[in-house]
């Protein structure tokens, strides 16, 4: 019997026929399917491992360099193009917190404007007494570093590394480990640099972390982002013995030992403790720190050059 | 697919991935933001198929790991494998289906989430859990969702759908003399 016949069929005398159809052959297909998603993901592989192991001088740190430099115009064009809308979208989210928002304000002006009363008599004094001492280890900030003014490119995807790119590189001057500002305070370090572009690890992100100090009472710790939210510091490594209130003022601390100094200059302020607690079984104080620099609504950032670099 | 469609599934993938790293990634919403390119892979999966899909999906991914000078093949690897995914589910159970936009970009981002944590714990990249599958990804599988139907047609209006032969069930019926 035909292979196109059933056995119906064949009883009634009929030759079935299925009629062609278009379809590919399926076997055919599915190893096309298989082959382009099997390379892809290898080159992705391949790609991730290379990139990974080799860093900074890796082969794919240039293709990445160019491709970046390639791409700076369409960023920098689309960055300009959305502008107007995100405006809008800054406007409106700041409508909802501006009442709450204009109290602080207020607050804080009255307390600003007392502190500047007090800062001109510390000015004073500060004259007169550094020219007495002799800090041969002293950072010595800002007169030793060189401002770059760079504006954010671009931050990476996904809730995984906190980061941005900035339009400046190692054509302005730019190297890894530079410390990243704004006029409100810390914002990060360099991590990675091409000629025209630079990645600066935002201090919310998990490995950032900063040595800092406690204006007020000098209490030292290590500035880390506080684990599980997005843009909330802490202030680890605080001894028990030492005093740490809320409103305190945390800045950089900006030590030197010997060759080794911290990447970022002294001073710098990073934000405000909003509280502050400890428990028996605990070796350290768990202090919160609410950060001066909003991360969300970076629009550029300055870069922090040592002026004998260049 | 013609080159004409590959052209324009490129322009797509290409436009999105620079509006995610200028613009997207930095409209945070309730801890989280919205992943414009995941979106967009996803509704190129659905409409034109797997090989497209997961093609478009590396290009996406190449571009925004340039882009953001970031680890080269991380985001491109997430993406290869989303288009693919989407493009079976179109091509197969997904087929027809009003919906299929809104289930797909919702469990995708929810397994694009956990690969690309697990992705980034081997390559000893510090990541919380907690964060990273939680805080940040809670809101954007949220907005991913509001994107799905309005990115799907849009790019449905961009690069046309396939037009999939369908298996006929017909016969036809021969008298034998």
């Amino acid at each position: 019997m035909s292979r196109q016949r059933s056995a119906r069929s064949a009883a009634l005398g009929l030759t079935v026929r299925r009629v062609p159809t278009t379809i590919p052959s399926r076997g055919a297909g599915q190893l096309r399917r298989r082959l382009v998603v099997g390379l892809l993901v290898l080159t992705s592989l391949v790609l991730i491992s290379v990139s990974f192991r080799s860093g900074e001088d890796g082969p794919l740190s240039g293709v990445e360099s160019a491709g970046a430099t390639a791409l700076r115009p369409f960023a920098v064009g689309l960055d300009r193009v959305a502008q107007p809308f995100r405006d809008a979208y800054g406007w409106a989210d700041s409508l909802l917190t501006a009442r709450s928002e204009a109290e602080r304000l207020r607050e804080e002006n009255r307390d600003l404007l007392q502190r500047a009363i007090q800062s001109e008599f510390a000015l004073q004094e500060n004259k007169y007494l550094r020219s007495q001492l002799d800090y041969i280890d002293s950072p010595r900030f800002p007169a030793d570093f060189n401002p770059v003014v760079a504006e954010v490119t671009g931050r990476p995807a996904g809730a995984f590394t906190q980061a941005i790119v900035v339009a400046a590189g190692s054509s302005d001057g730019v190297r890894l480990n530079d410390p990243a500002v704004t006029a409100d305070g810390l914002v990060g370090v360099v991590t990675r640099v091409t000629p025209d572009l630079a990645r600066v690890q935002l201090l919310t992100d998990e490995a950032a972390a900063a040595s800092a100090v406690d204006l007020r009472t000098g209490a030292t710790g290590i500035v880390r982002h506080a684990r599980g939210t997005r843009e909330t510091l802490v202030l680890d490594r605080v001894r028990k013995q030492d005093v740490v209130r809320v409103k305190d003022e945390v800045v950089t601390a900006g030590w030197r030992a010997g060759a080794l100094s911290s990447l970022f200059p002294k001073g710098i302020p990073i934000g405000r403790v909003t509280s502050v607690g400890q428990t028996d079984t605990d070796l350290f104080q768990q202090v919160q720190v609410d950060p001066y620099v909003d991360f969300g609504a970076l629009d550029a950032v300055i870069l922090l050059v040592p002026s004998d670099r260049r | 697919m013609s080159g004409t469609t590959w052209l324009r599934g490129l322009a797509v993938a290409f436009v999105a991935a620079m509006l995610q790293v200028v613009i997207v990634s930095s409209m945070v919403v309730g801890g989280g933001a919205p992943d414009l390119l995941l979106v967009t892979v996803v509704a190129l999966g659905l409409l034109r198929g797997s090989i497209p899909g997961a093609v478009l999906g590396f290009v996406g991914g190449i571009v925004v790991d340039i882009s953001t000078l970031g680890t080269l093949g991380v985001t491109s690897l997430v993406l290869t494998l989303a288009g693919f995914w989407a493009g079976r589910y179109g091509e197969t159970t997904g087929r027809g289906r009003r919906l299929a936009p809104i289930l797909a970009v919702g469990t995708i981002t929810l397994l694009a989430g956990l690969f690309g944590y697990i992705l980034y714990y081997l390559l000893a990249e510090e990541v919380v859990a907690r964060h990273a599958l939680l805080t940040a990804l809670a809101p954007a599988f949220v907005l991913n969702l509001i994107l799905a139907l309005p990115v799907h047609r849009l790019v449905r209006a961009i690069v046309g759908e396939e037009q999939r032969a369908e298996p006929s069930g017909e016969v036809e019926v021969l008298l034998q003399r």
